[in-house]
């Protein structure tokens, strides 16, 4: 919780600098592609840790808000004619709205744990099978989504359009996340992670607290749901509440770190970095697959509290050193 | 300033706590004791809101209480201290402190500079940047102590805060409470300890399987009939008479 260090401070400029000039220097739409979905991987990282990292309110349905962000704006968009700009607004509401239903029923009556992780997973699958059976979703055959790029449709020609817009995104999610580390709201959260009945001894509004939290993440998930639309042009129930999203989210936060404020992007970064090397240098199919997953087996099982977590622990037993 | 009347829990078949009443006045500081299992702790839960009661009132200055949320019972100025601690485990002592200063205040400055003056006041100064799960039982103790001071309490329920802690650990704890009460907090609390009960309390009451069997100071409580049956089993009040009549 102390204030950042000058090093600290400087190092976050320089990456910032780096990331804005990436696709100035590197003009190469592969590489542009593969930090575009980093980044968008760790804004969905973030938005999971804020509930699951921060408030220790593990979901494995955050994939909810995603798909109900990317229903609410692609279907205004082809069915209503309404600009995705406006659109991703509605996909915040719309998220916001969805976390603050799945919360109120799931806090309300004091799930916790695995219990609210699998109300969550069943929230998702519910909604995947209604998104299958009405019309307006466009059913199992999904939503196509027309390419006219435009701002206004955030839809870019050039890949490095895809890539701010990502890049805006991930940065307002660390102001949030910054912002929590900092504040009593944030402060609360992790009592209640840590102890939710010494929380609330300590005059912690718990239910108020989770709401508040889960509808933070709905919002930030919703709004992921219309850069995801935009981006890949297509939507089907499958992708908007399947089970897929909703492992990425939660896996490249613990790898990275939970309740840190790096720690989705950090992950993000690793988890992807691994997937495309190994699939770049190991030929045979599969092979990859199966790098992928021992290397994310090793990190769980000998880093418990993520790569930040190795960092700090390494920080620290320096300092500690220092001081001998 | 604390009113409880006629509070009853049962457990299944199990009256808990049966009946009680108690006051606590303000500036004072009232204790609870009697053997395990007397119903203490459950009765604690319920007059911070914890538990819901059966039966009976909690009045806090006069507003009923009873069934109210925990949070807002701490708003309102009144705060409990767990006799299991229960440290924020991942989080370092003064993290642990400003959670409960953050009762308060929103300011994160201003809660990190309420929670040290707490710190100091328990004797944690030194121990702010250490994680609590690596606290000793006597530093978690504190730790409770100074989370609860730190919601700025005008009522303090302290949980066998001395239970676990050697003779000069207690003495240390005994004048901090003591300090505590002299800084205008009254202070309810629930002790084994005898020397520190006989020490601190102005007044005591005494629980056994639930019911109120003995109320007064310190003293009129040690010689109660009922209360050294209740400890050593029927018929050690008069046996502990006879031998003292032999002393003497």
């Amino acid at each position: 919780m102390s204030s950042l260090q000058a090093s600290h401070k400087l190092l976050l400029v320089i990456g910032l600098a780096v990331a804005i000039v990436f696709p100035l220097v590197i003009n190469n739409n592969f590489y542009i592609d593969i930090l575009t979905l980093i980044l968008f991987s760790a804004f969905l990282g973030q938005s999971w840790n804020i509930l699951g990292g921060y408030a220790g309110q593990f979901s494995f349905g955050g994939v909810v808000f995603f798909g109900t962000g990317a229903y609410a704006s692609s279907i205004l968009m082809e069915t209503y004619s309404i600009d995705p700009w406006i659109g991703i607004f509605a996909a915040i509401f719309a998220g916001a709205s969805m976390g603050a239903l799945i919360g109120f029923i799931s806090f309300r009556y004091g799930l916790k744990g695995s219990y609210f992780a699998l109300i969550t997973l069943a929230f998702a699958e519910f909604f995947r099978v209604i998104a299958n059976s009405v019309e307006f979703t466009g059913g199992g055959a999904g939503i196509f989504i027309d390419h006219e790029p435009s701002l206004a449709r955030l839809q870019f020609q050039d890949p490095s359009g895809y890539y701010y817009l990502a890049l805006i995104m991930t940065v307002i999610s660390l102001l949030v996340a910054w912002w929590l580390k900092r504040s009593r709201f944030g402060a609360r959260l992790v009592a209640i992670r840590e102890n939710e009945d010494a929380a609330k001894a300590l005059g912690v509004n718990v239910f108020r607290c989770k709401m508040y939290a889960i509808i933070i993440s709905g919002a930030m998930g919703g709004a992921a749901g219309t850069f995801y639309a935009q981006k890949f042009l297509y939507l089907d129930p499958p992708i908007a509440f399947g089970v897929d999203i909703s492992v990425e989210m939660l896996l490249v936060t613990i790898v990275g770190g939970l309740g840190t404020v790096f720690g989705p992007l950090l992950g993000a970064f690793v988890l992807h970095g691994i997937n495309e090397l190994a699939r770049h240098f190991l030929e045979a199919p599969g092979l990859s697959l199966m790098v992928y997953g021992a290397i994310l087996v090793l990190i769980i099982g000998f880093l418990p509290n993520g790569l930040i977590g190795a960092f700090s622990r390494f920080g620290k037993k320096k300092k500690d050193n220092k001081d001998a | 300033m604390l009113k409880v009347t006629d509070l009853s829990k049962s457990f299944g078949g199990l009256k808990a706590v049966n009946q009680v009443s108690l006051n606590v006045s303000e500036g004072q500081i009232v204790s609870l004791i009697g053997p395990n299992g007397a119903g203490k702790t459950t009765m604690f839960a319920m007059v911070a809101g914890f538990i819901e009661p059966n039966s009976g009132t909690v009045m806090f200055d006069g507003n009923d209480i009873t069934g109210q949320q925990p949070h807002r019972i701490c708003d309102s100025g009144m705060v409990r201290t767990f006799q299991v601690t229960q440290p924020f485990a991942k989080l370092s002592t003064l993290e642990n402190i400003m959670v409960g200063a953050y009762c308060r205040t929103g300011n994160r400055r201003q809660a990190e500079a309420d929670a040290r003056i707490v710190a100091k006041q328990v004797g944690m100064e030194d121990l702010l940047n250490k994680d609590a799960d690596s606290l000793t039982v006597s530093g978690r103790k504190r730790l409770e102590l100074a989370r609860a001071l730190a919601t700025k309490p005008r009522l303090l329920l302290l949980d066998e805060v001395m239970a676990g802690l050697n003779p000069t650990e207690i003495d240390e704890i005994v004048a901090v409470i003591k300090g505590i009460r002299d800084s205008g907090v009254t202070i309810f609390l629930i002790e084994h300890v005898m020397k520190a009960v006989v020490n601190l309390s102005d007044y005591s009451y005494v629980l056994n399987d639930g019911v109120l069997i003995a109320q007064g100071t310190p003293t009129e409580i040690a010689n109660d009939k009922a209360v050294i049956e209740a400890y050593l089993g029927h018929g050690a009040a008069e046996l502990m008479q006879k031998r003292g009549n032999s002393n003497a």
